[in-house]
């Protein structure tokens, strides 16, 4: 195919950013510095539980325990992850609408991991017009070859350990490492680590703002949350463009003096700003989608003309910040994590239920009586031993019996179905006809707590 | 009809393939995208792979079975010993190895080791082999038992004897059921249609029937019971003389609530149920009331396995 055949897609120019120092750079650097020091360093915070693994953060996808420092959360808690989302969720929404992509800029991974490696990328090769002048080479030079394998060889270190560190979130890390290298680590743990690799390294080296731009969703849908008040990263137009546009430094157009009497704006274009942006836009063309608000162009611009405002402070107006939108997401927020908050905080700490076995629905006794059967399931969600108690209520005459299991130890952590027999003498058929009976499942030691009542039918057939 | 022209096109058109039919008519020439060629090349080296490593070609009455083998584990039926197989690649031997190296298979060899060791006492008290053996012996109870006794033991009255209740025809302790599951049972019991009277069958009837407080005592009950006890009916040979049956003889207990055969329970009225209880006694009860012996037919460790399970599922003392 020759070089003028029509495309249907852009060609990827390749974008050298450069790098650049300010308020917003040390702001950056801080929280990625902050971000994947816990990244890397979290799972192998060791964390002191009694009969449980020792890690401070584990996801036991087997055990069916997620470990979170002193929270332990089982299978039927799950939906505390619904609300975790939903905190998210809201949260990215409140933050949007009130300072615009303050996630994309700062702390989506995405952004951190190709920080990351533009900062080894830098390291390695130079500069921007060092990287620009080692691409035009040709790959039979040795400079070239030794620099980009030194970089890509460090990236896929890199992309490795994240890879790496990141199936040690589901297993216990020492012990992965070692069997990791010793080629003993299960088959996920080594699918896993490889995805992660090749997606960090694909992702953060070789894709990154394609990323942005093409595929991630939420890039496209937080302009939606955008108003007029939202805080956005502008070029201030009016004082950069002058009447007359703006012009580079030259000859009569040095002093300000002497650019306002020829009617050009205070902006030289240097072109800093474009360089040093990572999507490779000019923010003087005004908001554009590709922007994540990473706001490098504001510490970039000498003259102070871009600036966090929004458009009413542009068109003169004062930026409201607190405005319907931004208290009801606020609102709502609260609500979500106070809910939450709750619910962990008032969590059971055993649960039990209870289920009548219908197979057969009941069983004529010998001396005329009538029995029931019952599952129970009890659960100690406890990293300690408990001792459970079950009785019966609510139907008279009624007995339990559960072959001595009405009081029970149960071992840290462990579940556990029973089998509970209720019956009525023969006289009490009438009187307890359709009646229900109500389980008590209470905690004897351990812990104090409301005892679990469960409410289960007792069937009695009709010719009894 | 065809001449290939050459003619060089303009570069920015799409390139056509350089033929021309009917001096105008011409083919655009597009390429298949390089990364679906390669893509291409390499399902081909990849299904040449898959011939040696797995079964593919049929070959006459057979197929080509491939060098791949799978390693597994299974139970040798005849011994009970656990045994090491090697088979070539198939999807069961993959299932079979598989669940062999499940953490779940492993959870459960060790419960059921525990198990084998311990005895009917030891396992009724402890609570996690209980749950194992009502979890493992539903299973066990469904493929075996649950054709006659129902899914849930409950059985079918006069056929099939309800294992939920707490009567027990031949023993309700856990060696009993073992007992009876080993060397299996055969219900007997003569007819009395020849040897008694049809108004004798009816006051005998009418005696058992006030054993268990179905009918008040009267005089035809005082009759019956003269056979009952006497060497007419000779009944208490094998019901006793409490009636309260013989479990050593599979002789049913009859002053309980619990009526396996004459389906006492579901008549309304006392003639009715007298004449369930006389109909029964005059047929007796020769070779239809059967449990096959299975000692033969499943392992030890499932016999045991189902011994506790159908003790707990009546809760028999």
């Amino acid at each position: 195919m020759s070089e003028e055949t029509i495309q249907l897609y852009q060609k990827r120019i390749q974008i050298h950013p450069r790098s650049v120092k300010g308020t917003f750079r040390n702001l950056k650097t801080g929280i990625l510095a902050l971000a994947l020091t816990i990244y890397f360093l979290l799972p192998w915070l060791r964390w002191e539980r009694p009969n449980a693994p020792d890690q401070a953060v584990l996801y036991d996808l087997p055990g069916r325990h997620f470990y979170i420092f002193g929270l332990t959360i089982q299978v039927q808690d799950i939906f505390w992850l619904a609300g975790v989302l939903i905190i998210f969720a809201i949260s990215l929404f409140f933050v949007t609408g009130l300072a615009g992509r303050v996630w994309c800029g700062y702390f989506c991974f995405q952004t951190l991991w190709t920080d990351l490696f533009m900062m080894i990328e830098h390291w390695v090769q130079g500069e921007r017009p060092a990287r620009i002048r080692l691409d035009r080479k040709p790959w039979s030079n040795r400079d070239k070859l030794i620099k980009k394998g030194t970089t890509y060889g460090l990236w896929l270190l890199v992309a490795f350990w994240t890879g790496l560190t990141f199936t040690m979130y589901w297993v216990d890390a020492p012990t992965l490492v070692v069997e990791v290298f010793t080629g003993q680590a299960s088959y996920a743990a080594y699918f896993t680590t490889f995805f992660l690799t090749v997606t960090t390294f694909v992702m953060a080296g070789l894709a990154r703002e394609q990323v942005c731009i093409y595929m991630c969703p939420y890039a496209r849908f937080q302009s939606a949350m955008f108003d007029h008040d939202t805080l956005i990263i502008s070029y201030d137009t009016k004082r950069g463009e002058g009447s007359k546009g703006r012009a580079k430094q030259h000859r009569g157009f040095r002093t300000p003096e002497e650019r306002q009497s020829k009617g050009v704006g205070e902006c030289i274009d240097c072109g800093h700003c474009v360089q040093v942006c990572p999507m490779g836009i000019d923010i003087r063309n005004g908001l554009q989608y590709q922007c994540i608000s990473c706001a490098l162009c504001i510490d970039s611009c000498e003259h102070d003309l871009i600036n966090y405002t929004s458009e009413n402070a542009l068109n003169g107006g004062k930026t409201q910040l607190l405005r319907p939108k931004t208290i009801g997401y606020g609102v709502i927020l609260t609500a979500a994590t106070a809910t939450l908050a709750w619910s962990v905080l008032t969590r059971s700490p055993y649960t039990g239920t209870v289920e009548q076995i219908r197979q057969p629905l009941y069983t004529q006794l010998s001396d005329g009586g009538i029995r029931n059967a019952y599952e129970i399931k009890l659960n100690n969600k406890l990293t300690a031993p408990m001792t459970v108690g079950i009785r019966i209520e609510g139907l008279p005459g009624a007995t339990l019996d559960m072959s001595g299991m009405e009081r029970l130890e149960l071992a840290p952590q462990e579940r556990i179905k029973l089998l509970a027999r209720v019956q009525i003498p023969p006289t009490q058929h009438h009187a307890a006809s359709g009646d229900k009976i109500t389980f008590i499942i209470e905690a004897l030691d351990g812990v104090s707590i409301e005892p679990i009542r469960r409410e289960a039918p007792f069937y009695i057939p009709e010719n009894s | 009809m065809s001449d290939n022209t050459n003619t060089p096109q303009p570069s920015g058109a799409v390139q056509t393939t350089g033929h021309a039919w009917d001096s105008d008519l011409q083919e655009y020439n597009n390429p298949l995208p390089r990364w679906w060629l390669w893509c291409f090349y390499g399902t081909v080296v990849f299904s040449i792979l898959y011939w040696f490593i797995y079964p593919s070609w049929p070959v006459g009455n057979t197929w080509i079975k491939g060098f791949g083998t799978v390693e597994y584990t299974a139970v040798d039926k005849a011994t009970g010993q656990e045994q090491g197989k090697e088979f070539r690649w198939n999807t069961r031997a993959l299932l079979l190895e598989e669940l062999g190296n499940a953490a779940n298979d492993q959870q459960r060899k060790a419960m059921l080791a525990k198990v084998q060791a311990a005895d009917y006492e030891q396992i009724a008290k402890d609570p996690k082999m209980m749950e194992f053996v009502r979890s493992v012996g539903k299973g066990l109870f469904g493929d075996n038992c649950a054709a006659c006794h129902g899914r849930g033991g409950q059985g079918v009255v006069g056929m099939y004897p309800n294992l939920t209740d707490d009567d027990w025809l031949w023993g309700s302790s856990t060696d009993k059921i073992h007992e009876t599951l080993v060397q299996g049972r055969k219900g007997f019991m003569p007819a009395f249609g020849q040897v008694l009277k049809p108004e004798q069958l009816d006051d005998v009837a009418e005696y058992v029937l006030t054993l268990s407080d179905e009918a008040p005592s009267s005089e035809d009950s005082e009759r019956g019971k003269v056979i009952f006890q006497g060497q007419i009916g000779g009944c208490y040979y094998c019901h006793g003389a409490d009636a309260k049956g013989i479990p050593s003889q599979g002789a049913a207990n009859l002053t309980d609530k619990i009526w396996a055969i004459a389906n006492v329970p579901a008549q309304k009225t006392l003639q009715d149920k007298k004449a369930v209880i006389k109909e029964f006694v005059a047929k007796g009860v020769n070779n239809t009331r059967v449990m096959p012996a299975w000692k033969d037919r499943l392992s030890p460790t499932d016999i045991k396995l189902l011994a506790v399970y159908v003790h707990q599922l009546g809760g028999a003392q």
